[in-house]
């Protein structure tokens, strides 16, 4: 695959849509196309935190072990999902297991790259951050609506 | 001399549950025929009848059947107390009192010459599943006919057969549950998140939510956020009722009566009164 | 117009009683002047008046012996026309579990309402639009209301819980009267001008023994209506009220009511407008009879709002927020007009004399 295709794919996303070609291109530097098989792990928790992913396809199941219960399934990813925070911030580890329910297409970025070019230039910085933070907050919203058990029923 | 007393909006006509089947561990679907014989009465998708159990009560259950089939009326009932928990435990041959159908209805045919989209939590499908029938009879004057459901965990959802049968007449069934049990290979995470998947055109679609009213207040808010004009947008409400007739006072919502100006109201008039804490 | 004296005015309630009406009108009873069954003239409350002001009634002799020198008691009409509990419809169940349901509703007898206010009138009418001009009548309170006569009477006198004028309903009957009275008290005698609101007002007032009203005495009846309408205890500004409060839902003003309110309902249950009910069911005790029965609710129980495991106006502020919002506000937009006929019951006969007038003014001050 040439950068250029990256390129096109990462335009695709909604996540880097809208974003200024100068920064597409440095993003497409760090990154490449990925597949994982069905059953296959993405990243398992404690891992290294040094990639991140957009699902072109397929689904994707966030999911940490539980004793007793074993491992408990808690949000599934999809096409045009982001995958992946904990490369932002230290101590850039995994904190849960992400699991191909099917075949998966990906795109991977190198969360090291992007973290050295982020403080090269800080306006690609921001760009990132910006977007990341509307994923977190999107994902923050929907969780608590989880958490709310809105269909839990009493007595 | 008097003429002949009218008759009172109160009383109940007989009814014989004709099937029950179970589709969840305290939620059940009933047919009903009219205890007398003869055909039960037409409705609209989204309207309610008051069902009486026997020295148990009253209570307020949107009618789930298909519109064009009126024949029998068909109910699915979750207990959540005592006059439910007598509904759904009387055998075949057991008898109801109905009144109805009361109340305002889905918007289907408006949705004519765009996307219709259903957003369903929990029991809210089963209100919803009339429209779907509704929407299938037209299926030629719709664009995309979308479902999204969601539920609490995959032993909690209705109506497991016919969203495989809805997908093959051609409506896009997405399925999501809370708390994925084991053996589920669906999508896990709340009803919300399928929406900016869903795939519909906003500009051109009508939305109708059904669900608890927490689930309603964030669905409504990400068919907006989506590009669906609020007054695209329907809702299903709930309130207390015990007469359905607006004359009791309880299921009011600040000016309206739930049980009369709606159950389903547009989100664009109904969304600031759903922001009133306790109103 | 007609002019009856003390004879004349039993003469009319004979003749009532004649046509088959049983009479209900004011009486002395428990410290109070209630709304019950009376036989004739000498049950009425001669000579009594009422003091009222927040939290307080009681009962004063008069210096004469009028016959309506009070204002409102505890009770009003609906407790006639829309009673208390009432059966919906008796059930049966035999042993193959079929159902049999049989309409509760019994034939209503005829009554006649006497000493009816125009506060209260209005209140009828308000019940009427509620019961009868909505998608569906209740065909119980159509039957009862068909069989009422309905004597009124032009108040006299105006307690300081009164705002009836502030609410357009009164002091003046109207409408809704087959008859309307007006005691002129002159030099220790009593005389009653008479009016019809109707062809079979007319017709009873036609064989009363009596006189054509002269202008003088017609002038007389006059000065007694401007003269209560002069003394009105209390007023409501209600210019642009139910816009107010539809934006007026955080205003602090409700967490200062709240803080006295007792969510103990009163209010409701004197209230000539207040409709809200519950059901019940019981059943007997061999389990195959059972009777569904309407009853008097309010809006201030915590059962009221009960959806899906809890109350969805549960703290007192909500509920007094409804109560308050609803009689002056969103009545309009339910019925096309307020819920509120000045009558003042709410204030008098609430433990903490909370004064519906009070509110409404404080909630037009901008929060601070």
């Amino acid at each position: 695959m040439t950068v250029r295709s990256i390129e096109d794919l990462l335009r695709e996303t909604r996540l880097f849509a809208d974003l200024a070609p100068r920064h597409l291109e440095t993003i497409a530097g760090c990154a490449v196309t990925a597949g994982f098989e069905q059953g296959a792990h993405v990243f398992r928790e404690g891992g290294a935190a040094d990639t991140f992913y957009v699902i072109r396809s397929g689904t994707v199941a966030l999911e940490t072990h539980v004793p007793g219960r074993g491992p408990v399934r808690l949000v599934t990813l999809h096409e045009g999902d982001v995958l992946g925070w904990s490369w932002l911030f230290p101590p850039f580890r995994w904190h849960l297991d992400a699991l191909a329910l099917e075949p998966v297409r990906a795109v991977a970025f190198d969360g090291v790259c992007l973290r050295r070019k982020s403080e090269e230039d800080h306006d690609l910085g921001y760009e990132l951050m910006r977007r990341f933070a509307e994923v977190i907050v999107s994902r923050l919203q929907a969780t608590r609506l989880q958490l709310l058990d809105v269909y839990r029923h009493d007595g | 001399m008097a003429e002949p007393a009218r008759a009172s909006p109160f009383l109940p006509e007989p009814y014989r549950v004709v099937r029950r089947h179970r589709e969840t561990a305290d939620t059940w679907t009933l047919e009903l025929e009219p205890a007398t014989g003869g055909k039960a009465f037409s409705f609209a998708p989204g309207q309610f009848t008051m069902v009486y159990a026997f020295g148990a009560g009253e209570v307020p259950i949107s009618l789930s059947g298909d519109p064009a089939r009126p024949e029998r009326l068909v109910h699915t009932v979750r207990i959540a107390g005592a006059t439910t928990r007598a509904i759904c435990t009387l055998d075949r041959g057991g008898a109801l009192g109905i009144r109805g159908p009361y109340g305002t209805a889905w918007p289907v045919d408006r949705a004519a010459g765009g996307d219709l989209v259903l957003a369903a939590g929990g029991i809210g499908l089963a209100p919803l599943r009339p429209a779907l029938y509704a929407a299938l009879a037209r299926r030629e004057g719709l664009g995309r006919v979308v479902l999204l459901y969601g539920g609490r965990s995959p032993d909690q959802l209705l109506y497991g057969q016919e969203l495989e049968r809805w997908r093959e007449a051609g409506v896009d069934v997405h399925v999501t549950v809370d708390r994925a049990g084991r053996g589920w290979r669906g999508p896990v995470g709340v009803v919300t998140t399928l929406i900016e998947r869903a795939g519909f055109d906003p500009e051109r679609t009508t939305a109708l939510v059904c669900g608890p009213e927490v689930m309603m207040r964030f669905a409504a808010a990400g068919f907006v956020r989506a590009g669906v004009g609020a007054e695209r947008v329907f809702l299903s409400m709930e309130r207390n009722m015990k007469c359905a007739l607006g004359q009791c006072g309880r299921c009011q919502l600040g000016p309206v009566f739930v049980c009369g100006d709606g159950p389903v109201f547009r989100y664009s008039e109904i969304e600031p009164l759903l922001a009133v804490p306790e109103l | 117009m007609k002019v009856l004296d003390p004879r004349g005015l039993e003469a009319l309630l004979e003749a009532l009683v004649e046509r088959g009406y049983r009479l209900i009108g004011p009486t002395v009873a428990d410290g109070a002047i209630v709304y019950e069954e009376i036989r004739s003239a000498a049950d009425l409350p001669a000579g009594w008046t009422d003091e009222q002001e927040a939290g307080t009634y009681r009962l004063r002799r008069r210096d004469d012996d009028a016959l309506f020198g009070y204002a409102v008691g505890p009770q009003s009409w609906k407790r006639v026309l829309h009673p208390p509990s009432v059966t919906l419809f008796r059930a049966r169940r035999d042993g193959e579990g079929a159902l049999e349901l049989v309409d509760g509703a019994e034939e209503p007898e005829p009554l006649a309402f006497v000493g009816v206010r125009s506060c209260d009138l209005h209140a009828i009418a308000r019940l009427d639009r509620v019961l009868l001009g909505g998608r569906y009548v209740d065909a119980a309170y159509e039957a009862r209301r068909g069989r009422v006569f309905v004597v009124a009477v032009n108040c006299g006198v105006a307690a300081s819980t009164c705002f009836c004028v502030s609410m357009e309903t009164g002091p003046r009957a109207t409408s809704g009267y087959d008859v309307a009275l007006t005691e002129l008290l002159e030099d220790g005698s009593r005389r009653y001008l008479a009016e019809a609101g109707t062809e079979r007002g007319e017709e009873l007032l036609a064989g009363l023994p009596g006189s054509e009203a002269t202008a003088g005495e017609v002038e007389a009846g006059e000065q007694v209506v401007e003269r209560t309408a002069a003394s009105m205890g209390r007023q409501l500004d209600t210019e642009g009220l139910p816009e107010l409060l539809a934006a007026s839902r955080d205003h602090p003003r409700w967490d200062e009511v709240a803080d006295r309110c007792l969510t103990c309902g009163n209010c409701t249950m004197v209230c000539p407008t207040c409709f809200c009910t519950t059901v019940e069911d019981v059943t007997d005790l061999t389990g195959s009879e059972a009777e569904r029965r309407q009853v008097w609710d309010s809006c201030f129980t915590l059962d009221f709002s009960y959806l899906h495991g809890g109350g969805v106006r549960t703290s007192p502020r909500g509920r007094y927020r409804h109560w308050l919002t609803h009689k002056l506000g969103t009545w309009h937009d339910q019925f096309g007009s307020s819920g509120c006929v000045g009558c003042g019951r709410c204030i008098a006969w609430c433990p903490v004399g909370i004064d519906i007038t009070e509110e409404a003014a404080a909630l037009r001050e901008a929060p601070q």
